[in-house]
C-alpha cells in the first residue's frame, strides 16, 4: 500500500513572527522556515505504518514556489520514499490544495492520505476535509492513534474532540489529519540526508495536473493583536479602591 | 526576591531544594560529618551544603534543628573553612574590616530610600548563597542602588568606613565570587537594569550593568542584532557580571571574547570615584586601555555600573548537527576539519562523552536520546551562522559526508527546525543542571592544549576509580574542558584524589586552572599554577593601587599572601 503525505513549508514555528509595514502579510524575507509541525507528525505516522510492514511506500508531496523542495528533501531524509513537487508560485488556499491532492491521488493511486490537521501560518484546518470531500473517502481527523488493520483494510482512529476522544474505524482508503500528541517526530539521521539526495523529486504545475487554481479568497489585511497595557504598581490599598471606583468603574 | 529572575534551569532547581528555611525539621540520623567538618544533609532528591562554623563545634547537636533560622545568620563566625574541606585552607575575617552598625544602615536608608536597604532574612539567604548551594556567606546587608551616583555614595562610604563588599548581579557564577566569605556588605546592581542606548547602524549597545542577559537577547532580537555571547546561565546572569568575569560560553569561537567585543565600560572605584569610559568607538588608540583591567577582575578592581558593547547582525540561517565519535582523535581531527571545511560560518563546536550523555538522559527532564539505541563515546555538537539557507546547508552536508567518508563520525543528526536545535542544545545547555542533580560535584574549568585535553579525563578516571564518575564536555573549539567529578557525597578522600593533581596537570601542561569561570573564592590561591610570581606581583600593585583599603570583594581572586 502507498501512502501519499502532504507537506508545507512554514515559518519555523519558534520564530517570532512580525507583519509587514504595509499590513499585507507576514515578514518572510530572511527568516527561518521549515516543515509544518503537524506535518512532521503525519509523515513520522507514515513512516512508521511502513515500517511495521503495512504499506510499501511513502510519497511526500509539497506545493508552491521552488524553495518547498527544500521541504521535500528534509522528508525524504527522515525517509520518505520518493517527493511530488507542485509549482505554483503564489499563494495556494485550502481549496486548490485539496483539489491539487486529489489529481495527485488520481495519478498515485495511494491507499491512505496523512496530513498535518492545519498549517501554523494560516490555521484553516481545511484542507484534509476538503479533499476527503472530493474523494468521497472517509476522514478521521484530529488523530492521536491510528491504528491499521491490513486484512480488514481498516483504520482505527482516535480522534482528540471538545469532549475527549473519539474512536473511529474508518475504511481504506481514507484520509487522516495529525493532531500534536500523535507521535514525536524522528530527528533526520546523516545516512538517511546522504541518501535523499539521490531520491526522486517529480515535478508538476496544476496545469499538467488539469487543475484551474482560482484565486476566490483574498487577503485584506493582517494586524498584530492590540498590545497589552503595562500594569500599574500601586501604592495604597486606597489608591487601588479609589481605581476601581473611578478607572474600571466595577465598584 | 520579585526583583531576581531566574532562568527555567534555576526554577527546576529551586523546585527541587524546597525553601531552605521551611525545613527546619532535621532528622539527626540523615546527618553526617566528615572529618574536616562539612556538615550535610538529605532531603530526598536534594543535597546541600552550609560551611562547617568551627567555632562553634560544641553547639552542633542543639543547632542542628535551626540550621536556617535566623541564629545562624546574626553571627558572624570569625572562622570558616573552605568549602570542601580541603586539608588546610582556613581563611580567617580580616579583622581591619569594620562591622556594620545602626549609623551604617541610617546613612543607606538616607541616600538609597528604605525600599533599596535589604536586613530581611530571606532575601539574604539567597543574596547569600550561590546557586549551587556550595558557598554561603553571612552578610547582613543588601543593597540596591538604582545609579552610578549611588553606587558611588555607597563605595565612598563605605570605603571611609573600611567596610568589606560584594559586587553581586545575577549570583550565578561557580566559583563564589559572586557571595560574601564572611559578612561584608551586598551590592546588589539588578535594579540597573536600563537599556541606554542603541545604534541600529553599527550594533552597538549602551546599558546598564544589571540588565539580564536574555533580556538583552530579546531586545536585540526586535531589531535584528545578537549578543555577541551566549550562555546556559542567560536567563539570571547580567551584564555587568558576564564583563566583570569575562565571561566565554558557546559562541566564542565565533564572536571573540568580550574583551574584542566590550568598546568601553563605567565602573566604580573603590573610594567611589566613577571612572568613566563608556566609548562606543572600534578604535581608540589614546593611552593604555583601562578597561581591559576591569574585564575579567572578578569585581576586584571596581564595580561596573553601565557597559558599553558591539552586537553582530542575526544571520538567519542557523543549522545545528549533533555527531558522534567513536574516539577523541576523531573529535579533534573533526574540529580541525570544521574550521577548514565550514570557515566563516562556524559557530560553536562543542563536545560531551559518554558518561555526559548519560547524565542529561537520567537528570533532564524531556530529553531524549538523538542517536538510539545505544550510547557513543563521544558526541560533538556542531553549529554553523550564515545568511544563506541553501548555501550552508550545502556546505554543511559536504562537510558531513567527507566526515562520514573519512571515519571520523559514526552517526549523527542534523536538526531539521529551530525546536529540534534546541532541544539538541538542551542537551549541552542543560548539564551543568544535570550535574546538581546528580549530586555531589567537583567542578573545574581548565583550558589546555586540544590534544591533550581527554588525556587528563582518562587520568583522572584511573586515579579514581569507581569512588566517582568523571564527566567531561566543554567547548572544544576553544580548548576549553569542563571537568567534573559526581561523587556519591563530598569526601576528603575524594578530593585527595583530585586536587592538587588537576592544577599540577594543568600546569604542566601550561594549561589554565580557570578558562572562563574565573578565580573567586574557589582558586583564590592557586593563580600560581597559571601565573608568574611577577605577573601576579604586578597584579597586586594594581590591586593596592586602586583599592588600598581592599574592601571589593575580598578574599577572592588573588592569594592573600601577596596582597598584603
Amino acid at each position: 500500500m502507498k501512502i501519499m503525505v502532504a507537506i508545507k513549508r512554514v515559518v519555523d514555528y519558534a520564530v517570532k513572527i512580525r507583519v509587514k509595514p504595509d499590513k499585507s502579510g507576514v515578514e518572510t524575507q530572511n527568516v527561518k522556515m521549515s516543515m509544518n509541525p503537524f506535518c512532521e507528525i503525519a509523515l513520522e505516522e507514515a513512516l512508521r505504518i511502513k515500517e511495521s510492514g503495512l504499506a510499501s511506500e511513502v510519497v511526500a508531496v509539497s506545493m508552491g514556489p521552488p524553495q518547498c523542495v527544500d521541504t521535500i528533501r528534509t522528508g525524504l531524509a527522515m525517509g520518505a520514499d520518493r517527493g511530488i513537487h507542485v509549482e505554483y508560485p503564489d499563494a495556494l488556499y485550502p481549496l486548490s490544495v485539496a483539489k491539487l491532492l486529489k489529481a495527485l491521488v488520481e495519478v498515485e493511486k495511494p491507499g491512505l492520505l496523512i496530513l498535518g490537521k492545519q498549517a501554523i501560518d494560516d490555521d484553516c484546518n481545511q484542507t484534509g476535509q476538503m479533499l476527503a470531500g472530493l474523494l468521497r473517502w472517509p476522514q478521521g481527523t484530529f488523530a492521536s492513534k491510528v491504528i491499521l488493520d491490513k486484512e480488514k483494510q481498516a483504520a482505527t482512529v482516535d480522534r482528540e474532540v471538545d469532549g475527549g476522544i473519539e474512536t473511529l474505524s474508518l475504511d481504506l482508503p481514507a484520509v487522516i489529519t495529525t493532531d500534536l500528541r500523535l507521535n514525536q517526530p524522528r530527528y533526520a539521521t546523516l545516512p538517511n540526508i546522504m541518501k535523499a539526495k539521490s531520491k526522486v523529486v517529480k515535478k508538476y504545475t496544476p496545469q499538467d495536473l488539469n487543475v484551474e487554481i482560482k484565486a476566490d479568497l483574498e487577503v485584506v489585511q493582517v494586524t498584530e493583536p492590540p498590545k497589552r497595557k503595562v500594569g500599574v504598581v500601586l501604592s495604597s490599598v486606597d489608591e487601588l479602591i479609589d481605581k476601581l471606583k473611578n478607572e474600571a468603574r466595577v465598584i | 526576591m520579585e526583583k531576581w529572575r531566574w532562568s527555567s534551569a534555576a526554577h527546576r532547581l529551586l523546585r527541587l531544594c524546597s525553601n531552605p528555611l521551611s525545613d527546619l525539621r532535621c532528622s539527626p540520623k540523615l546527618q553526617n560529618s566528615t572529618p574536616s567538618g562539612v556538615l550535610y544533609r538529605h532531603e530526598g532528591t536534594c543535597e546541600w551544603i552550609r560551611p562547617f562554623i568551627g567555632q562553634q563545634k560544641q553547639h552542633f547537636g542543639q543547632r542542628s534543628h535551626h540550621l536556617w533560622s535566623g541564629n545562624c545568620l546574626g553571627e558572624t563566625p570569625g572562622i570558616q573553612n573552605r568549602f570542601f574541606g580541603a586539608t588546610a585552607t582556613k581563611i580567617e575575617r580580616n579583622s581591619k574590616f569594620a562591622t556594620l552598625n545602626s549609623n551604617d544602615i541610617s546613612y543607606f536608608k538616607e541616600i538609597l530610600g528604605e525600599k533599596n536597604v535589604i536586613q530581611d532574612e530571606d532575601t539574604l539567604l539567597s543574596a547569600n548563597t550561590d546557586w549551587m548551594h556550595k558557598y554561603r556567606g553571612s552578610s547582613k546587608l543588601l543593597l540596591l542602588p538604582r545609579t552610578t551616583e549611588e553606587v558611588s555614595s555607597i563605595l565612598k562610604y563605605c570605603n571611609s568606613r573600611c567596610l568589606a563588599v560584594v559586587p553581586q548581579g545575577g549570583n550565578t557564577g561557580v566559583v563564589g565570587g559572586n557571595v560574601p566569605v564572611f559578612d561584608e556588605v551586598i551590592i546588589n546592581v539588578s535594579s540597573m537594569n536600563n537599556v541606554i542606548s542603541f545604534d541600529k547602524v553599527s550594533g552597538i549597545l549602551v546599558c546598564e550593568a544589571g540588565c539580564i542577559l536574555e533580556n538583552l537577547i530579546s531586545f536585540l532580537d526586535n531589531r535584528g542584532f545578537i549578543m555577541p555571547l551566549d550562555l546556559g546561565a542567560k536567563g539570571s546572569c547580567q551584564i555587568g557580571g558576564n564583563v566583570s568575569t569575562n565571561a566565554g560560553g558557546l559562541r566564542l569561537l565565533r564572536y571573540g571574547s568580550l574583551h574584542g567585543n566590550v568598546l568601553g565600560l563605567e565602573a566604580v572605584l573603590a573610594n567611589g570615584e566613577v571612572l568613566d569610559m563608556l566609548g562606543t568607538l572600534h578604535k581608540d588608540n589614546t593611552g593604555y586601555d583601562l578597561k581591559h583591567l576591569f574585564i575579567g577582575s572578578e569585581g576586584s578592581l571596581g564595580i561596573v555600573t553601565k557597559v558599553s558593547i558591539l552586537t553582530p547582525p542575526k544571520l538567519s540561517s542557523v543549522n545545528v548537527a549533533f555527531l558522534a565519535c567513536k574516539d577523541y582523535f576523531s573529535c579533534q581531527k573533526l574540529l580541525l576539519e570544521a574550521k577548514r571545511k565550514l570557515g566563516e560560518i562556524l559557530s560553536a563546536f562543542e563536545f560531551l562523552d559518554e558518561q555526559s550523555m548519560t547524565l542529561a538522559l537520567n537528570h533532564l527532564e524531556g530529553v531524549r536520546n538523538p542517536l538510539p539505541p545505544s550510547l557513543h563515546n563521544f558526541y560533538v555538537l556542531i553549529e554553523t551562522t550564515g545568511s544563506n539557507e541553501s548555501y550552508d546547508r550545502e556546505k554543511l552536508e559536504a562537510f558531513l559526508l567527507s566526515a562520514m567518508e573519512g571515519g571520523l563520525i559514526s552517526d549523527g543528526i542534523v536538526a531539521q527546525d529551530i525546536q529540534q536545535a534546541s532541544s539538541i542544545w538542551h542537551i549541552r545547555e542543560g548539564l551543568p543542571e544535570a550535574l546538581i542533580k546528580a549530586g555531589p560535584n567537583y567542578n573545574y574549568d581548565l583550558s589546555l592544549p586540544v590534544e591533550k585535553l581527554y588525556n587528563l579525563v582518562e587520568e583522572m578516571r584511573t586515579r579514581l576509580d569507581n569512588l566517582a564518575t568523571v564527566v567531561a564536555y566543554g567547548h572544544l573549539g576553544d580548548g576549553n574542558l569542563h571537568l567534573n567529578i559526581s561523587a556519591p557525597q563530598y569526601d576528603d578522600a575524594i578530593l585527595a584524589q583530585i586536587e592538587p593533581f588537576v592544577y599540577e596537570w594543568t600546569s604542566k601542561n601550561r594549561g589554565s586552572i580557570s578558562a572562563e569561570h574565573g578565580l573567586g573564592l574557589m582558586k583564590a590561591n592557586k593563580i600560581l599554577y597559571s601565573k608568574s610570581p611577577a605577573a601576579v606581583n604586578v597584579m597586586a600593585s594594581i590591586k593596592k593601587l586602586l583599592d588600598p583599603n581592599g574592601i571589593l570583594n575580598p578574599y577572592k581572586v588573588l592569594p592573600q599572601s601577596m596582597i598584603h
